[in-house]
């Protein structure tokens, strides 16, 4: 059914209708205006729980649209999934494939947790295969999406595409690499980047949202926690140029990782 | 309304003595309203208020000992220690909290009219909230919406005059809070918030309003709370003779006033509630300072719903 355009009332009652007994889903038209709604979110439905000590429970999915890259400027083009990646109390979807998406989609049905579930803007026209059968995606679960020996590339949502590209890129010059999408990024899949950093001593971590703050850095930071031994060099990091997005497309796609940027931080990390 | 009376003045001296801690908002001075108003509900019908909650958690028939616990931190609280004062919930009162942002109830209640209507049941949401909630653009949103969808929600404001420090004339352009209810399409009404038993005739009308299918109420029952706005509130914003004259209506004394006058009670039946009482929220206290605080294990219960 279509709302007012209130995004704290359309949050909020998503939270109360789950809090009376229903299962809602809700949509934010971009993950943008979701700061309307931000109290709603962090404040109320990751909350409820906890506070009434588990009396209360929200099962919620809250599904959005996010990223940039189609012109729209600053207000319209920002991903935060990030932040809420932060927050006790919510888990955080972010597919990058149809196949994904789907799976996923219905995990997050089930869950009796408040979920928000980001869809990247540019992926709607992608097409994949879903198989007739039932299938479902659990959250933490990343997924190896092409595997290699020689570098670790994680990544998520559209820069799992990206990520894609470099590594292709990466093959011409002899180096395979090891392609992970971890498809959620609360619970997020460590043992899956644990082991292939084991694996291959150098990673890079790639997303779209800005560099600063950005949930690269907590994954980064947990693989020098707890793979420092297997590492041949810093781990590198390739996000969002700390700027906010220009119309100008030439400019706004500067600032958007692209392969180009994944290859020059491999070389001036692990020079590869 | 003496036992929210005594509970509150018993509350502010734990808090005094450090066994209350973070924030404390005392309902003195408004019990009519949550008394009035929580007596018109039936039993399957929800309730949601603001910080200020004590009263009508008590109300809704929270247990004393609990409401207690839960201020004190005790894993022994209605919500185990884990919400305090301002997120008192009791599920199976249909209390669904206590909410410290400002208004950030409201939206909730509007989901939970959605979820009756959409169940078809009949139930009600009552959702109390002071005159500052209505300078948050959400409670806008709420009554646009409530209106739009006809939900079966009765909107009590209690307008105690002041949001925090900021007097009404200061914070509102239009200060008959109900009017502006009005202007949304939703059926108003503005009643005299010390008199319990205006409240309560003002709420049946609003329930009956609200259960025949008529959409939402809008109640806004004008009261003053005779402390200030939390226990860390100096009160310089408002003069003390005012608060005097405001004491003259207190809600107790004008309902212990009409049952003696009425002959529906004698003051020795009234000294004897007063006694009840005083002995009820004096166990609570000991009942609270007896029992344990949560473990470290508690910390991350209910982060989480578990996954069937």
């Amino acid at each position: 059914m279509d709302t007012p355009i209130s995004e704290s009332v359309i949050v909020g009652a998503g939270v109360g209708s789950a809090l009376a007994g229903l299962r809602p889903i809700v949509e934010l038209m971009t993950i943008n205006f979701s700061l309307v709604a931000i109290d709603q979110i962090v404040n109320h439905a990751a909350k409820l729980r906890y506070m009434s000590d588990g009396q209360f429970s929200v099962p919620l999915v809250i599904r959005t649209v996010t990223g940039g890259g189609g012109q729209l400027a600053a207000t319209h083009s920002q991903s935060f999934e990030n932040w809420y990646a932060s927050v006790p109390g919510l888990k955080v979807a972010v597919p990058a494939t149809p196949y994904d998406a789907l799976g996923l989609f219905r995990a997050a049905m089930k869950d009796d947790n408040p979920i928000l579930f980001a869809e990247h803007s540019l992926l709607y026209g992608m097409r994949g295969e879903v198989p007739d059968e039932w299938y479902e995606i659990p959250f933490g679960q990343a997924d190896i999406k092409r595997k290699g020996n020689d570098v670790t590339i994680v990544a998520y949502s559209r820069m799992t595409h990206v990520a894609l590209q470099a590594a292709a890129m990466l093959e011409e010059k002899g180096r395979q690499a090891e392609v992970i999408d971890l498809r959620t990024l609360r619970p997020w899949d460590k043992e899956t980047v644990l082991e292939s950093v084991r694996k291959t001593n150098r990673v890079v971590v790639v997303e779209e949202t800005w560099k600063t703050g950005g949930f690269s850095g907590e994954i980064a930071s947990t693989i020098q926690e707890e793979a420092f031994d297997d590492l041949d060099g810093p781990v590198a990091r390739v996000g969002g140029l700390d700027v906010p997005a220009p119309y100008n497309g030439t400019l706004e796609a500067a600032a958007i990782p692209n392969s180009e940027r994944i290859i020059k931080a491999l070389s001036d990390n692990y020079g590869i | 309304m003496a036992l929210l009376r005594v509970f509150e003045e018993r509350a502010a001296e734990q808090y005094m003595l450090g066994k209350i801690r973070g924030f404390l908002h005392l309902y003195i001075g408004q019990e009519a309203v949550a008394v009035g108003a929580i007596h018109a509900l039936g039993r399957d019908d929800y309730v949601t208020t603001h910080y200020r909650d004590h009263g009508h958690a008590l109300a809704r028939g929270l247990s004393v000992n609990a409401v207690m616990a839960e201020l004190f931190g005790k894993a022994t609280g209605c919500s185990k220690g884990m919400g305090g004062s301002m997120h008192l919930f009791d599920a199976s009162l249909n209390f669904a909290g206590g909410y410290a942002i400002v208004a950030g109830h409201l939206p909730l209640s509007t989901g939970m009219g959605f979820a009756f209507n959409y169940l078809n049941d009949n139930r009600l949401v009552a959702t109390f909230f002071g005159d500052g909630a209505l300078n948050e653009g959400e409670a806008h949103e709420v009554l646009n919406m409530s209106a739009l969808w006809n939900l079966p929600v009765v909107f009590i404001c209690e307008n105690n005059l002041y949001g925090m420090g900021i007097p009404l004339s200061q914070s509102m352009s239009n200060t008959q809070l109900h009017k502006m209810a009005e202007s949304y399409g939703i059926a108003s009404a503005q009643v005299d918030g010390m008199d319990v038993l205006a409240v309560r005739e003002a709420a049946e009308t609003a329930v009956q309003h609200v259960r025949s299918g008529n959409g939402p109420y809008f109640l806004e029952a004008r009261t003053y709370r005779f402390r200030g706005h939390s226990m860390a509130d100096p009160v310089l914003y408002r003069s003390k003779d005012e608060e005097a004259e405001y004491r003259k209506l207190d809600p107790i004394a004008q309902y212990g006033e009409w049952l003696l006058s009425s002959k529906m009670a004698t003051q020795k039946k009234l000294d004897a509630i007063s006694a009840e009482v005083e002995k009820q929220v004096e166990e609570s206290i000991a009942f609270a300072e007896e029992s344990p605080f949560p473990s470290p294990e508690d910390l991350y219960r209910n982060v989480y719903a578990q996954l069937p």
